[in-house]
C-alpha cells in the first residue's frame, strides 16, 4: 500500500495542477493553509483571493465572479463553507445556475480535537436537497484528483467534501476510471451490498473482507457521487443482493443513507441499514477515538451487515410462508 | 485584587494555558496568549460572579465569541473555582467534557461558541433580555480582530447601537494577526476605531496587555449612557513567550518539549520579578 493521504493535501496538489486554466481561480477565508487552497496560491497568487473570515462574503464575491466567466473554487472547513452559506450558495450559486465549485475540508468526525463546532455532519444533506447542486466526497488521495478533475469540467455548481485525516489509497488501480455519478464497484459480492462514501470506503473493504472468510460474500459500492446519485447501481444491488447498509462520516439523516434509501423505495424495496453518526453532535477525540465511538470502523459496519442479513432471511421467510 | 495580585494571577493562567496545550498537542496558543490578561481582570476582578453558584441571577455575562481561546477560558474557570482545576489536564482528551472549544456543558460557560462572528449577536440577545426585564446585570463579548471580517459582526454592531444596548461591553483582542497573516494584509480592519464609533458605539483604546489599563478600562465600561461599549485591547499575539510573540503560525502552534519548559522557566522568573517588585 502507498502512503496515507488526506484528501485535503490530495486536493491542494490537484488544484494547483489545475492552475493551468486560466479561468480558475481559488478564494479562502483565512484557512488555506488547512483546506490547501495555498498550494495554488502559491502557483498562482495572482488568481487566488483571500477574503478573510468572511465565509458568505466569499460565496457572493465567488458568484459576481462567476458571471464575468471565471470558475471560482471557494474554500472553508465544510461547517463554514456548506453550513454557515447554505443560502448564499442556494439562491446565488446555484438558482442562477453558475459554474462554482464550493469545497468543504475537515468534514466529519475525524477532524477530531477541535470539537462538535467543527465538526460538520450535515453538509452532505443541505447541499444535496439544492436543486441541480453535484455533490462529491472522493475516499482518498486519488480519487479526489479525479473529483476535482471532473468537476472542474462539470458546467455548474458543485459540492465536492474533503477530510482532515490521512487515509490509505485504495482506488489507484489500473482499471479504476472516475465518472461523476457513477458508482465504483471495489469488490463485487453477492449476499449484501455496502455503499460508503469517504473514508467509510476503506472501513468497507476491510468488513466485506473479515465477511468474507465467514463465508459471507458482500459487494462494496462506492458511491463518490452521492448526487446525483448512481440509480442503476443501487437497483442492480437492491435486486441481485437483497440488502443494502450504507456506510458514512455523516448523520444518518439526510446524508447517503437518505439518497440510497429513497431510491430504494421508490425502484426496489430491500431492507437499507445506514450506519452514520446517530443524529448526535460530535466531541473531542483524536479521529480514530471518534470514528471508533461512533461505530464508523470496519467492526461497526461488519455488525450493521449482519443486522441486514437477519432482517433479509427473516422476510424471506415471511414472503416463503 | 491588587493590580500585582492580578497579574500575578495572569501568569498562573498564562502556565497553566500551555501545559493544556502542550499536554493535550493541540489547541490556539498565540490567541490563548493575547487574551489572558482581559479573561484574568474580567474573572478576577471585573464581573459580578458567584463560583459556587454559576446560574446566579445576579451575575454579569460572558461570551468568547473568539472560542478557539477556550484554553485561557478555561484556566481561569478552573481557577476561580467553576470547576476542579485538576479536570484541566484531559483538555481535548477523548471523553473530556473539555472539547476544544467552550460549551455549555461547563460550569460557567454561556454558549457554546467556535464558529466566529456569532458571539456578539448572542451578547445583543442577552443584553435585550437584561434590559427587557429592567435587570443590571453586564454582558461582555471577547471578539477577535480577524473575526471582525464576518457580517454578522457588523450586524450584531448595528442592533446594539440602535437598542441602545449600554449593558453591553464588547471587546476586541487586537492582536494583528489571523491564520493567513496580519489582518490589515488579509482584510483591512482600519480605521477601526471610527468604524465603530460610525456604528453608534462609544470606543476606548487600551494596552490590552496591560493589567492596568485593562481593569481601569473594564471598570470604567458601560462608557456611555443609551451607548454599547466597545474596547479595543491592543495585545501581542502569543505574549508572554517571546519566540511566539507576533508569528502568525504559532496561532495553532504547539511547543516542543524545549520550548515549553524554557517558556515555563520564563514564567517563573517573571512571577520572582513580580514578587521583588
Ligand atoms: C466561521 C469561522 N471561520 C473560520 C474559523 C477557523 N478559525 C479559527 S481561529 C481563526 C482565526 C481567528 O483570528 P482572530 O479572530 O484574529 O483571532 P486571534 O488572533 O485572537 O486568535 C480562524 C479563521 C472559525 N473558527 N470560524
Ligand atoms: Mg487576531
Amino acid at each position: 500500500m502507498t502512503e496515507k493521504i488526506a484528501t485535503r493535501h490530495a486536493y491542494g496538489q490537484a488544484l494547483a495542477e489545475l492552475g493551468k486554466n486560466e479561468n480558475i481561480l481559488a478564494l479562502d477565508a483565512d484557512v488555506s493553509t488547512c483546506t490547501m487552497s495555498c498550494d495554488f496560491g502559491r502557483e498562482y497568487p495572482h488568481r487566488f483571493i483571500n477574503v478573510g473570515i468572511a465565509e458568505a462574503n466569499m460565496v457572493g464575491i465567488a458568484a459576481g465572479l462567476s458571471t464575468l466567466g471565471y470558475i471560482p473554487f471557494v474554500h472553508s472547513f465544510a461547517m463554514f463553507s456548506a453550513g454557515r452559506c447554505f443560502e448564499q450558495i442556494r439562491n446565488s450559486l446555484a438558482y442562477p445556475k453558475l459554474n462554482v465549485k464550493v469545497v468543504g475540508t475537515h468534514a466529519g468526525l475525524s477532524v477530531g480535537e477541535d470539537g462538535a463546532t467543527h465538526q460538520c455532519l450535515e453538509d452532505i444533506g443541505i447541499m444535496r436537497t439544492i436543486p441541480g447542486m453535484i455533490v462529491v466526497h472522493p475516499c482518498d488521495g486519488y480519487e479526489t484528483k479525479k473529483a476535482v478533475e471532473a468537476i472542474a469540467l462539470h458546467k455548474g455548481p458543485c459540492y465536492l467534501r474533503l477530510g482532515r485525516a490521512a487515509l490509505d489509497i485504495v482506488t489507484g488501480k489500473d482499471d479504476y476510471s472516475f465518472e461523476l455519478g457513477k458508482a465504483v464497484t471495489m469488490k463485487d459480492g453477492s449476499d449484501a451490498t455496502i455503499i460508503a462514501v469517504g473514508m467509510m470506503v476503506q472501513a468497507a473493504l476491510k468488513a466485506a473482507e473479515t465477511l468474507e472468510e465467514d463465508g459471507i460474500s458482500v459487494r462494496v459500492l462506492n458511491m463518490h457521487t452521492i448526487k446525483p446519485i448512481d440509480t442503476e447501481a443501487i437497483i442492480k444491488a437492491a435486486k441481485e443482493t437483497g440488502v443494502i447498509i450504507t456506510a458514512e462520516e455523516h448523520n444518518i439523516i439526510g446524508g447517503l443513507g437518505s439518497a440510497v434509501t429513497e431510491t430504494v423505495t421508490e425502484f426496489f424495496p430491500v431492507p437499507v441499514f445506514r450506519l452514520g453518526s446517530n443524529d448526535t453532535f460530535g466531541q473531542s477525540g483524536n479521529a480514530e477515538q471518534l470514528m471508533d465511538f461512533y461505530g464508523l470502523t470496519d467492526l461497526g459496519v461488519i455488525e450493521m451487515v449482519k443486522k441486514g442479513l437477519r432482517s433479509k432471511n427473516y422476510l424471506k421467510d415471511v414472503n416463503n410462508k | 485584587m491588587t493590580i500585582q495580585a492580578l497579574k500575578q494571577q495572569a501568569l498562573e493562567v498564562r502556565k497553566t494555558l500551555l501545559s493544556m496545550i502542550y499536554q493535550a498537542k493541540t489547541g490556539h496558543t498565540g490567541g490563548a496568549l493575547s487574551s489572558t490578561d482581559l479573561i484574568t481582570a474580567l474573572y478576577f476582578e471585573v464581573m459580578h460572579i458567584d463560583p459556587s453558584n454559576p446560574k446566579w441571577e445576579g451575575r454579569d455575562y460572558f461570551i468568547l465569541s473568539k472560542g478557539h481561546s477556550v484554553e485561557g477560558y478555561l484556566s481561569a474557570l478552573a481557577k476561580r473555582g467553576f470547576f476542579d482545576e485538576s479536570l484541566l489536564s484531559t483538555f481535548c482528551q477523548y471523553k473530556s467534557p473539555l472539547i476544544g472549544h467552550p460549551n455549555n456543558k461547563i460550569p460557567g460557560i454561556e454558549m457554546n461558541t467556535g464558529a466566529l462572528g456569532h458571539g456578539l449577536s448572542i451578547s445583543v440577545g442577552m443584553a435585550i433580555g437584561l434590559k427587557k426585564d429592567k435587570k443590571p446585570n453586564r454582558v461582555f463579548t471577547l471578539m477577535g480582530d480577524g473575526e471582525l471580517a464576518e457580517g454578522s459582526v457588523w450586524e450584531a454592531a448595528m442592533a446594539a447601537s440602535h437598542y441602545k444596548l449600554d449593558n453591553l461591553i464588547a471587546i476586541v483582542d487586537r492582536n494583528h494577526l489571523q491564520i493567513s497573516g496580519s489582518t490589515e494584509d488579509v482584510m483591512g480592519l482600519e480605521p477601526l476605531r471610527e468604524r465603530w464609533e460610525s456604528f453608534g458605539w462609544q470606543v476606548e483604546e487600551i494596552d490590552g496587555n496591560s493589567m492596568l489599563e485593562v481593569v481601569n478600562a473594564l471598570k470604567a465600561a458601560p462608557f456611555k449612557e443609551h451607548k454599547p461599549s466597545l474596547i479595543i485591547a491592543n495585545t501581542t499575539k502569543g505574549k508572554g513567550v517571546k519566540e511566539m510573540e507576533d508569528i502568525p503560525s504559532w496561532h495553532h502552534g504547539v511547543p516542543n518539549q524545549h520550548l515549553y519548559e524554557q517558556a515555563m522557566l520564563d514564567f517563573e522568573s517573571m512571577e520572582k520579578e513580580l514578587q521583588n517588585v
